[in-house]
């Protein structure tokens, strides 16, 4: 398969991510559109092209470990654990039900999902946690060796909102990510540019995240999020890096896919039959 | 009854966090699954023997407590048994979050390791003096909260946690402190099911970690006088030995709990609320009553937090006057031996 095939189908696959997104948010009447279509693209590209990982059996002890830090963009995440075969489809229905195992943040009781969300800025730390547990060899040093003589069992993948990182301990975890060479750790930060509440440089200026990241000591990029082809190329480029963790800054366009809310604070808003039938016809393939 | 694995005296003291470590080393050397986690925080003997040892499976987060324990959970994740230690007042109030969120709630298998809690040792000041963390945690599901009372019970709590599948807090007072060996090697450590140390149907004090000690004491200055206290050492906060303590409102009508931690909602607060519940009985709560700590010596903090054995006694003198004057109090079922 050649790249262009390859984008091609991952951008198919995203608006098909989006779509179903939609009738999950359906279900709740609510829905963080904004941050599950901003993060469409790259969640795609972990799902379907970068992760080792296999539905069959979500507690595989050497998969690569998804964190959504970002707890709260669940829809696109269960769209994508339903497109990858960890649920069935028709289980997206029971999402924010009682008792349904499709909770309104991420949790872990769903098969695919690796750590609970919900309270941000605890992610980086548990994937630091995880990367870590990837390289310790119990008797001998690996994880602390000069040079390392086993590989990391698994990498882990942490994706992170840009208000997220208001979150002190973000940056505890960005300190020992550094300190630890946790070469086998990439966060991927969701740089949409909006929070909860507004625009972030008006709520709580954090100026360039990229910037901070490599102060840490982070190997980072700045991408186009929403371009599937920079998506894949800088996630191949994590996969070289040796002795520092790998950030992405992904610019993405909160509500990406659905023209009329792009670039608003559509953070979290009712979906109504209308927003439903806009958003459908916007994203037929 | 009395527990068999009672030592016969207390000549020999030692620090809990001693035999803490004892156990953690031994854990380490025979599972390669456990992992020692710190922030900026000393770990003793374990130290040395790990760095030598067992290099990979000691981790330092640096001052960074919330860190700490999330990042325990990712540990625990990735297959590992850590036990995370820093101050009390830290992890709870730094990490209650992440030990709500990370730890209880996704249910890991991390055991974390309050040091330096209560006021007794005094030392660095009320910044560092954890009275709340009973309260604040026995509020938060699936916790399993032990407090030892000496040495010996301290690395077989140790040992009980790794092998309980789940998040265990284990509640340790001062890391540097001493205190009197009161059980032997040998001792049978259960989850959940609380010791007796002294025999007795006049009243039961329940105490927990530093304080069952001095509840023994008073018990014993008791015996001399006729009154006899049936002491229970509680190092299982949660969940309670609800029969043994009902038991014993039953069999002696009159309760005092005793611990270094608040009175409001941690030992006391649960032994009020099952046997208000389930058989109420007079009851006087010795612990901190709701204040916080002070700089000084262990013996000025012990004193004036009301932590010093008068103040047992005084407890158990006023809740047996209280049952002698209860209207509905019950006639003695067992004589006297």
């Amino acid at each position: 398969m050649s790249k262009e095939e390859l984008v091609r189908d991952l951008q198919a696959k995203a608006m098909k991510l989006r779509r179903e997104s939609l009738f999950v948010m359906k279900e709740m009447g609510m829905g963080w559109l904004g941050g599950s279509f901003s993060s469409a693209d790259f969640v795609t590209a972990l799902f379907f092209y970068r992760m080792r990982h296999d539905p069959k059996k979500p507690q595989w002890s050497e998969r690569d470990r998804l964190i959504i830090s970002k707890g709260h963009a669940c829809e696109v995440f269960y769209a994508a654990l339903a497109e990858a075969g960890y649920i069935p489809r028709e289980e997206l229905k029971t999402y924010s039900h009682c008792g349904s195992r499709l909770q309104t943040h991420v949790d872990c009781r769903t098969p695919g999902i690796d750590c609970s969300g919900g309270s941000l800025g605890l992610g980086l730390s548990f994937a630091v946690g995880a990367a870590i547990g990837a390289y310790i060899s119990p008797d001998e040093e690996n994880l602390k060796a000069d040079v390392r003589h086993r590989e990391a069992r698994f990498r882990v993948y942490c994706i992170l909102g840009d208000g997220e990182c208001n979150e002190g301990q973000v940056w505890e975890a960005a300190a020992n990510a550094f300190h630890y060479r946790l070469d086998n750790l990439t966060a991927i930060v969701d740089n949409n540019r909006f929070q909860s509440t507004g625009p972030v440089e008006k709520k709580m200026n954090m100026l360039s995240l990229g910037e901070k990241f490599r102060a840490f000591g982070w190997e980072t990029r700045e991408i186009d999020g929403n371009d599937l082809s920079e998506v894949i190329d800088t996630l191949d480029w994590a996969l070289t890096v040796k002795g520092r963790p790998q950030a992405i800054i992904a610019h993405t366009i909160k509500g990406k896919g659905f023209p009329s809310l792009e670039n608003t604070n559509c953070h979290f808003i009712k979906i109504t039959d209308e927003i439903l039938k806009t958003g459908l016809e916007a994203l037929k393939g | 009854m009395k527990s068999r694995f009672l030592r016969k005296t207390r000549d020999v003291s030692e620090s809990m966090y001693a035999g803490h470590n004892r156990a953690l080393i031994d854990l380490a050397e025979k599972n390669g699954k456990i992992v020692c986690c710190y922030a900026d925080f000393p770990p003793g003997q374990v130290g040395e023997v790990f760095q030598k040892q067992f290099p990979d499976r000691i981790i330092d987060v640096g001052i960074a407590e919330g860190h700490l324990i999330s990042s325990a959970a990712g540990l625990a994740d990735a297959g590992f048994i850590p036990f995370t230690h820093c101050h009390a007042l830290f992890a709870l109030g730094r990490g209650y979050n992440q030990i709500r969120h990370n730890v209880a709630y996704d249910h890991r298998n991390v055991k974390i390791v309050l040091c330096n809690s209560g006021v007794a040792w005094g030392g660095i000041g009320p910044s560092h003096l954890a009275i709340e963390d009973f309260a604040a945690l026995r509020a938060i599901p699936n916790l399993v909260i032990l407090s030892p009372s000496d040495a010996v019970s301290a690395g077989k709590a140790t040992l009980a946690a790794a092998d309980y599948a789940g998040p265990v807090i284990i509640r340790l007072p001062a890391v540097g402190a001493v205190y009197p060996t009161l059980y032997t090697n040998d001792l049978k450590f259960e989850i959940g099911k609380a010791i007796c140390v002294h025999e007795g149907e006049d009243v039961a004090i329940l105490a927990t970690g530093i304080m069952v000690n001095d509840a023994l004491m008073v018990a014993e200055q008791f015996k001399k006088d006729g009154i006899r206290a049936r002491v229970l050492d509680i190092h299982t906060i949660k969940p309670l030995d609800e029969k043994a303590i009902l038991s014993a409102a039953r069999e002696t009508g009159a309760i005092v709990t005793v611990e270094d931690a608040n009175i409001l909602g941690g030992l006391g607060g649960a032994v009020a609320e099952l046997t208000a519940e389930k058989c109420p009985v007079r009851m006087k709560r010795v612990g901190v009553k709701d204040v916080f700590g002070e700089s000084g010596t262990s013996e000025e903090i012990k004193q004036c937090c009301e932590l010093t054995p008068p103040f047992i006694q005084e407890a158990v003198q006023e809740v047996l006057k209280a049952k002698k004057g209860n209207v509905a109090s019950k006639k003695r079922k067992t004589p006297r031996r």
